[in-house]
């Protein structure tokens, strides 16, 4: 028996001990199915990490390292190259390793903070041959900041995900020649800031509203056949270019790690494809808490960091007993906003909500509503879907409210 | 001197050398590919087909209702999963109700068991997602999935231990006649064989030629197929066939014996041998009948999509003669040729006899193969009792599919020796699952490299030029 397990042992999990430890929950099990601590930090090792937490640009695996260094000074356990196979919604974790073999844990709770994967290559259903030489940009990103290889020299990316965006400089500085970033959307996926730093610094082209018809070669990747596309996103005919490149990284969206929520029996969100969470990022299962890119995909790891704290916490609170029993109130949203997380909040205290926008907008309003009666309202220049954005609501204002509106207005 | 020699390690080729290796034989199998099932067997429908479909007294349809047979046993000999599913062939129409009334007396008279057409209340319980718009279907209780490649592997593999020898990455360039049998050449190596059993597959036509026999051309016809993710339980359980039409059973549901969904295939005759591409125009043709079959089919749950191509040869039949003295056919095997596969084995057992080869059967021959671990798949006793033995099996390497550096080094150690991060993705799943080897390929090379003891950099998708990394850069994994 444990009081607190954490199945994960990245910036989420880490952070979500250490919030836990620091609120007086000790008796703490970090699982990690790597074979150290940190996630996918560990091969981030380009800088822009912590600006906002720390106020300093650090490299991913000194984020990381500023967390494990904690967990390892406040003494709290760490099981590595420990794969959860399932969890109960009594909070039994089934998990194997080559010391332990197959064992069980009971948890009084739970933090799901497995991260997130990246959608692969063979989602797509893109027409051709199916050579070596065909990568996911994380992938590739392991390849070369983690074995000391190169998988290619030649490059074409398909989406601009930040990812996507981070390799393309990251194989130019490695020697190769990134020939085209094509994205299938009018807009990049990625941060502002990763389009600036890794591709116009170094002259690679974005192809906005191209995606990828087809793929070339029998044994490596000979080349591929782009396209632009429609507003509906089908290819132009006509507007078919031919590019001679030996890989493509797929860098097409991140696709939250829920099979084990799954198995607990938590309720998912069609649309972040993570956990639904009040403002506790308790799940629908008592005592099951899921934060960072588990929950949803983040833009920045500090806000992975902070909503790990907050599930830490809160687990804290459930373990010693204390629940808010007041009603939940669902968070609606109009669309043009696609998600916020929390999903639903109660009435205790203060929330920060984030959320996501489905296209790019600009000089916009975003209105807090009961349905009825506006409650707050944000100005901002400009909002886009790979940047995610937040509200605070203070408690008075949604004291009296059985459900809140988020929606979005163009000016 | 080899007394038979069979070119081509697909499904046929390893079923016909594993029937054989029972026997007091030096047997050969010549594979042009660095790994076995590369063709065809790899990329198939996975269906033990009923053996309605054939004209009775057809080969296909003789060797496929006995093949239907003699599946389950030669699966549970060779630790291979089979499951008898069912298959149903849906109408929309009172045409297509006509159709299923011919194949019905087709069925019957090839000797298929339990066919019956059934109305559309028992074939909406039997599957409910199945759409409103189907009125009726042909009921064949005997059909049943298979994983064709863990057929062709384990088939392969079972006679090597029994003594038989796989040569892969040879490609037959020439065949000569010698006093006694043939020689077999490729580039840079050479057999001599008593008897040669062509199981070449897409390219049996070019290997009857190099013999001078003319007698029949094999042409490709592709067949894409789109692959959904795992799930405990699938929205069909049967196997679900459209009417069939000239142009062939058209594209068929099925839930595989992993608890994929497999969707396709299409059917486009072709010229080109070497062209697997998937094409636009298939994915359309796949999702629109599916479209029509389902009431919904999960699609977003897409995790890969591939293209096999049949080998459809000119007479219309399966094509199994001996055009010279110690020179076998086994061409044309397009659908059901899966299905066929162990009666094939079973035919040409009997065909070498009647030739007077000596037969006698070896008293050391093991039918019978170990199945390739599964771990998930194991009780909790089971897991604990494996990872005391061996910690490795306690290290899972694929997260999808739950897949441990055990199971990854146990299939490396096996016959036949998978070389090549594809050729573990067949034997173990590692790699197979929703992420496609994003997380476990670079650990998959690592393992590899190890138990080859070849660099890392060298291990390929493949084999041939199928690299996965190009170039060391930082002291690569040696560091």
């Amino acid at each position: 028996m444990k009081d607190l397990v954490i199945i994960g042992g990245g910036p989420a999990g880490m952070s979500a001990a250490i919030a836990a430890y620091e609120n007086g929950i000790k008796d703490i099990l970090i699982l990690e199915r790597d074979s150290n601590l940190g996630g996918i930090l560990q091969q981030c090792i380009h800088n822009g990490f912590g600006l906002h937490k720390f106020g300093e640009e650090l490299t991913g695996p000194e984020y990381a390292w500023r967390y494990e260094k904690k967990v390892r000074e406040l003494g709290i356990e760490f099981k590595l190259n420990t794969m959860v196979l399932d969890v109960t919604e009594d909070k039994v974790i089934t998990a194997t390793n080559t010391e332990d073999g197959l064992f069980q844990i009971k948890a009084k709770a739970v933090i799901l903070a497995m991260g997130c994967r990246e959608r692969s290559k063979g989602a797509l259903n893109i027409a051709g041959s199916r050579p070596a030489g065909i990568y996911s940009a994380g992938t590739a990103q392991k390849y070369v900041n983690m074995k000391g290889y190169l998988p290619g020299k030649n490059i074409v990316i398909l989406g601009s995900g930040d990812i996507g965006l981070i390799m393309a400089r990251r194989m130019t500085l490695e020697g190769a020649k990134v020939h085209a970033v094509c994205e299938l959307m009018p807009y990049s996926g990625g941060l502002a800031r990763n389009i600036e730093q890794c591709l116009n610094d170094f002259g690679i082209p974005l192809k906005l509203s191209h995606t990828i018809i087809q793929i070339h070669g029998k044994d490596r990747v000979e080349g591929v056949t782009i396209a632009k596309v429609d507003e509906k996103r089908k290819p132009i005919k006509g507007s078919e270019e031919y590019i001679p490149c030996d890989t493509i990284l797929f860098s097409v969206g991140l696709l939250p790690e829920n099979e084990l929520s799954k198995t607990a029996n938590v309720t998912l969100s069609p649309i972040t494809s993570g956990a639904v969470v009040d403002q506790d990022r308790q799940t629908s299962v008592e005592g099951i808490f899921s934060c960072g890119n588990v929950l949803h995909v983040h833009d920045l790891v500090d806000y992975v960091s902070e909503e790990a704290e907050i599930a830490g916490k809160a687990a804290v609170e459930y373990i010693n007993g204390i629940q808010d029993e007041s009603v939940l109130i669902p968070i609606n949203t109009d669309g043009k906003i696609r998600y916020t997380v929390p999903q639903r909040i109660t009435k205790k205290k203060d929330v920060a909500v984030y959320f996501r926008v489905s296209n790019i907008y600009k000089n916009v309003i975003i209105k807090v509503s009961d349905g009825n009666n506006t409650l707050l309202t944000k100005k901002k220049v400009k909002v886009a879907p790979g940047e995610m954005e937040s509200i605070t609501l203070k408690k008075e204002i949604f004291e009296n409210v059985k459900e809140l509106y988020f929606s979005l207005e163009e000016k | 001197m080899y007394d038979v020699t069979v070119i081509g390690a697909g499904v046929v080729g390893g079923l016909v050398a594993r029937a054989l290796s029972k026997y007091k034989l030096n047997i050969c199998i010549l594979e042009s590919e660095n790994d076995v099932a590369m063709g065809a067997s790899k990329a198939n429908s996975a269906i033990v087909h009923a053996g309605f479909d054939a004209k009775a007294g057809t080969l296909k349809a003789k060797l496929n209702v006995r093949g239907n047979q003699m599946m389950e046993e030669v699966c549970k000999e060779l630790g291979v999963k089979y499951k008898n599913n069912g298959s149903l062939v849906v109408g929309f129409s009172e045409e297509d109700r006509a159709v299923l009334g011919e194949l019905l007396e087709r069925g019957k008279a090839n000797n298929v068991e339990g066919l019956r057409i059934i109305e559309k209340d028992e074939l909406h319980q039997m599957e409910p997602n199945l759409s409103d718009d189907i009125i009726c279907a042909l009921y064949a209780p005997t059909g049943g999935i298979v994983c064709p490649y863990t057929l062709t592997i384990s088939a392969v593999g079972n006679a090597m231990d029994n003594g038989a020898e796989l040569k892969c990455n040879f490609k037959v360039t020439d065949i000569e006649e010698t006093e006694n049998g043939y020689r077999v050449s490729s580039e840079n190596d050479s057999v001599t064989t008593r008897y040669i059993i062509n199981c070449a597959g897409i390219y049996s036509d070019e290997i009857a030629k190099m013999i001078g026999d003319n007698s029949f051309d094999i042409h490709p016809r592709r067949g894409e197929y789109i692959l959904l993710d795992r799930e405990n339980e699938q929205i069909f359980s049967h196997t679900i066939f459209r009417t069939p039409s000239k142009m062939g059973k058209g594209i068929l549901i099925t839930p595989t014996v992993h608890n994929n969904l497999l969707l396709g295939p299409t059917s486009y005759d072709m010229t080109d041998k070497d062209d697997k591409d998937t094409t636009a125009v298939g994915f359309e043709a796949i999702l629109n009948s599916t479209k029509e079959t389902a009431k919904s089919v999960p699609i977003n749950k897409t995790i890969t999509s591939f293209c096999g191509l049949r080998s459809v040869g000119s007479t219309g039949d399966f094509i199994i003669n001996s055009p010279k003295k110690g020179f076998i056919n086994v061409a044309g095997i397009e659908s059901p040729g899966l299905s066929s596969s162990p009666a094939i084995a079973e035919y040409i057992e009997e065909m070498l006899k009647e030739d007077g080869l000596e037969l006698i059967l070896k008293p050391e021959y093991n039918p019978t193969r170990k199945p390739y671990y599964a771990f998930h798949e194991a009780s909790a006793e089971e897991k604990n009792a494996i990872i005391k033995e061996n910690p490795a099996y306690g290290r899972i390497v694929c997260r999808c599919e739950g897949i441990t550096e055990g199971e990854i080094v146990d299939a490396i150690r096996r016959n036949p020796q998978p070389r090549d991060l594809d050729g573990v993705k067949r034997r173990t799943r590692a790699q197979m699952g929703r992420c496609q080897g994003g997380f476990c390929g670079p650990y998959v090379i690592e393992i590899l490299s190890k138990e080859l003891d070849i660099p890392y950099e060298n291990i390929t998708k493949f084999g041939g030029e199928s690299l996965i990394n190009v170039e060391i850069t930082k002291g690569g994994q040696s560091q």
